[in-house]
């Protein structure tokens, strides 16, 4: 199996990114099982410590912190995930439209993703979302479509590079159909960099996710999620207590641990050889 | 004469290649001895080590390639284990290295004389000035144009030819005493072949310099080398006496490295001579709207026949590959393919025009997709054309990796499990796959090893006369031409200067251009070059009185 002969060759940095990234999908999926008490429950006090009962303390108002983190891990990651996935469909169908049909087409949508680009994110986002509202999939929405400017630049260039390849040439002269094209041709020659990609996207999305959550304009409350966590328990820190470091812990954490795997794939997708 | 005095004695050298985790020999034991102001032709096919072992003689190898024991003797002086200091020294000075590609040599961004004078003012030998004053007097010598200012120029400024000629005044530079010289003239076209040729000999004749001349090409070497090293899968199979071992080679593997090629008996034309399937009527065609690549192009491919295209680069071969494919629109002028015209772009082609003209390309690695197996490559044209599928289609695709004489197991296998002619082969599958009239090979051969290279004309051949198909053959290479064709068309700055009948076109008297291109195909004959070069001179300084 490529899988398990790839993961014996893997340096140890990326095998443990790799526990970091599983450990984080394992408390996702399994949030409900693994965590004590409920996801909004009211178990105790305002921020008490850490007890046997309470394994991180509580929060601001006296819901158990571990049981926030565990569900903040399944809301944010799938989130991100999502947003992700959106964004890489959007971004590469446009981008490998532009880099085959080449001329207006690739002239038009190049532009609207340079005007798109000319904001700076957070801030559009921010105007969209004051805009539409914050819900869930108006987040998702919004994020992915901002991000697939990024992926679009990227999984262009790629796909123009593989475009003027005799074998692209040859399936044009056979009269294939562009979508076969993109499909056939260029999309599994594009995969290495695009995946790479995916998981440092992954990481963007989630920490903007985290940092409009912080602004207010994310996930909202009660739900839980890591970057809502933090401004919530964020007056804390001024009596000492570090209540907020756990859910910025855990965001730098699972950050840790994506950027290590991805170092590790763009290895692979760079061709270089270690001697 | 004392062991001392050989300028290069290189004693059972081994060199390992690390791939797939392991150490595995390239060069397996090879002996070589040079003296002062020999020349040393190595020649094999790719693969053979003749690179590295040309690289061995400075001590260096590139990377993930070792020594791993040997001896190598440098004027008397051991240079393995000798420190980088030392081999620093001399290297660059001593002994200089030539690669094939000058355009990927030079530093784009510097004029050419600062390249130039890099080495020996780095090296403290002299001062940029002094360095100047030798590149210009080398420049001369190499009969390159305006020496006195060819050397300002940037490397995009001066021509393919002249860029390899400026590239052996720099190995020059020091007066180096061993110049390796690596398949120089490979990418260049046969006109231009001559002039660099003729430059390095001059002027290593001059300097009484040595060298180590690597190529794969024969012929090319017969014309310098006073030896010849024949080396095969790392190891020696035979060296000798350049005039000898052309006259008399030992082994058979170098008796078929020499073997002429004559493919094709002369087929009886009169048959097919109106059997037209494809025209090409007054095409005209740019790439930009204004300058010209092609004019006035008329062209007619007869059933079953092989019309070789020949050219330098530059020349609109290519580019009439794409008007008649439809992937360039030509200005005016039109492609008939039996009485039927057909559209001039190729979006507006049907599924039957498309089908019946197939493209083989020179690059069989990019002209396959790595990401698909055989069955998928040679299938798709099989479902896409014909709407085969399931068993249908895969007794068609093992039909026709019999024809292309492979296996059924190279079924599952991906590109880059195959081996250049086999991935051509897979292209030409591919081809038939689409039961085309007329199949068009752009420079097919060119990037393939000449035993191999024959063994895909053989089966192109074969398939002609099994199937009827027509080829329309884009080459530069006048040997393979001569090998497999019916009709020539000479091709000169976008026009067709000549097409005949090959045995026309062969036969004196030729048009100007057909006589430069056919004279400079390198012969397997020592004098040839010296005799070409007086020849050329005589009829020129004939001219002038």
């Amino acid at each position: 199996m490529a899988v398990f002969k790839l993961l014996r060759q893997s340096p140890i940095s990326a095998r443990v990114g790799l526990f970091m990234v599983l450990l984080n999908v394992f408390a996702a999926i399994f949030a409900p099982v693994i965590s004590p008490y409920g996801e909004t429950e009211v178990v105790g006090d305002v921020w008490a410590p850490a007890s046997k009962d309470h394994l991180l303390g509580t929060d601001h108002l006296g819901r158990d912190l571990y049981t926030r983190l565990i569900y903040g891990a399944r809301n944010t990651i799938a989130i991100a995930f999502i947003t992700t996935i959106l964004s890489f469909v959007v971004g590469i169908v446009m981008g490998f439209f532009a880099a085959t049909l080449k001329g207006w087409t690739d002239l038009i949508i190049s532009r609207i993703v340079d005007i798109l680009m000319a904001f700076p994110t957070l801030i559009f986002a921010l105007m969209v979302l004051s805009v539409v509202g914050t819900s869930v999939s108006s987040l998702i929405i919004v994020i992915a479509l901002l991000d697939s400017t990024r992926v679009y630049r990227l999984s262009r260039a790629v796909a123009m590079d593989i475009e003027v390849m005799e074998f692209v040439e040859a399936a044009r002269l056979r009269g294939e159909r562009i979508w076969w094209l993109m499909r056939q041709e260029i999309l599994p020659n594009a995969m290495p960099p695009l995946v790479a990609e995916f998981g440092l996207r992954f990481c963007f999305v989630f920490l903007f996710i985290a940092a409009l959550s912080f602004l207010g304009l994310g996930i909202q409350p009660p739900t839980a999620d890591w970057g809502g966590m933090v401004r919530e328990n964020a007056g804390a820190i001024t009596f000492g207590i570090f209540t907020p470091l756990w859910p910025a812990g855990a965001i730098a954490f699972l950050t840790v641990g994506v950027n290590l795997n991805v170092d590790w794939f763009l290895h692979i997708a760079s061709g270089l050889k270690d001697l | 004469m004392p062991e001392s005095s050989k300028l290069l004695r290189m004693k059972n050298v081994f060199i390992e290649g690390y791939s797939e985790e392991q150490w595995s020999p390239i060069i397996k034991g090879v002996n070589v001895k040079l003296d002062r102001g020999e020349i040393l032709g190595f020649i094999g096919e790719s693969g053979a080590g003749k690179s590295t072992l040309g690289l061995a003689s400075m001590a260096y190898t590139r990377q993930g390639c070792r020594i791993s024991s040997g001896s190598i003797l440098f004027k008397g002086k051991e240079l393995l284990g000798a420190s980088t200091k030392y081999l620093k020294s001399i290297r660059g000075t001593r002994i200089a290295y030539v690669a094939q590609s000058a355009a990927a040599s030079f530093n784009p961004a510097h004029r050419l004389i600062k390249q130039y004078a890099e080495a020996p003012v780095q090296h403290g030998i002299m001062s940029f000035e002094e360095a100047r004053k030798n590149a210009v007097d080398l420049y001369r010598r190499l009969l390159l144009p305006d020496p006195e200012h060819i050397g300002y120029r940037y490397p995009h400024q001066v021509s393919g030819g002249q860029l390899q000629r400026a590239m052996v005044a720099m190995a020059m530079a020091c007066q180096p005493d061993l110049i390796i010289f690596d398949e120089p003239t490979t990418a260049l076209d046969v006109t231009t072949q001559i002039e660099v040729l003729a430059a390095i000999k001059r002027i290593v004749r001059q300097f009484n310099t040595a060298a180590i001349y690597i190529t794969h090409d024969l012929a090319v070497v017969a014309q310098l080398a006073d030896r010849i090293m024949v080396l095969r899968y790392g190891n020696l199979v035979e060296e000798n006496n350049a005039r000898e071992m052309l006259a008399n080679p030992k082994e058979d593997y170098t008796r078929r490295l020499l073997s002429v090629r004559t493919l094709r008996e002369d087929k009886d034309l009169s048959l097919t001579e109106k059997d037209v399937i494809l025209e090409v009527q007054d095409v005209t065609a740019s790439y930009t709207g204004k300058d010209h690549v092609l004019e006035d192009i008329n062209l007619k491919i007869r059933r079953g026949r092989t019309v070789a295209l020949v050219g330098e680069s530059g020349s609109g071969k290519s580019t009439l590959a794409r008007v008649i494919t439809g992937l360039l629109p030509p200005i005016t002028g039109k492609v008939t393919f039996e009485d039927q015209e057909l559209p001039k772009a190729l979006k507006h082609r049907n599924k039957k025009q498309l089908q019946l003209m197939q493209m083989i390309y020179q690059m069989p690695d990019t002209a396959l997709n790595p990401r698909h197996r055989v069955s998928k490559i040679i299938g798709r044209p099989l479902s896409f054309y014909f709407g085969m599928h399931g068993k249908e289609r895969d007794k068609r695709i093992y039909e026709l990796l019999d024809m292309i004489e492979l296996t059924e197991k190279y079924y599952e296998r991906y590109p880059s499990e195959l081996s250049g002619g086999e991935k051509q082969r897979v292209c030409i599958a591919r081809a038939l796959a689409a039961k085309p009239d007329i199949i068009i090979c752009d420079e097919v051969t060119s990037a393939l090893d000449q035993l191999v290279a024959e063994g895909i004309l053989k089966l192109l051949q074969n398939l002609q006369n099994e199937l009827r198909v027509s080829y329309l053959f884009i080459t530069h290479d006048l040997a393979t031409v001569k090998a497999i064709s019916d009709e020539i068309v000479v091709m000169l700055q976008g026009r067709i200067v000549e097409h005949d009948n090959k045995k026309e076109i062969l036969k004196p008297p030729h048009h100007e251009y057909t006589e430069l291109l056919l004279s400079s195909v390198p012969e397997m004959d020592p004098d040839w070059l010296d005799n070409l070069l007086q020849k050329r001179k005589e009829s020129i300084s004939a001219l002038e009185v």
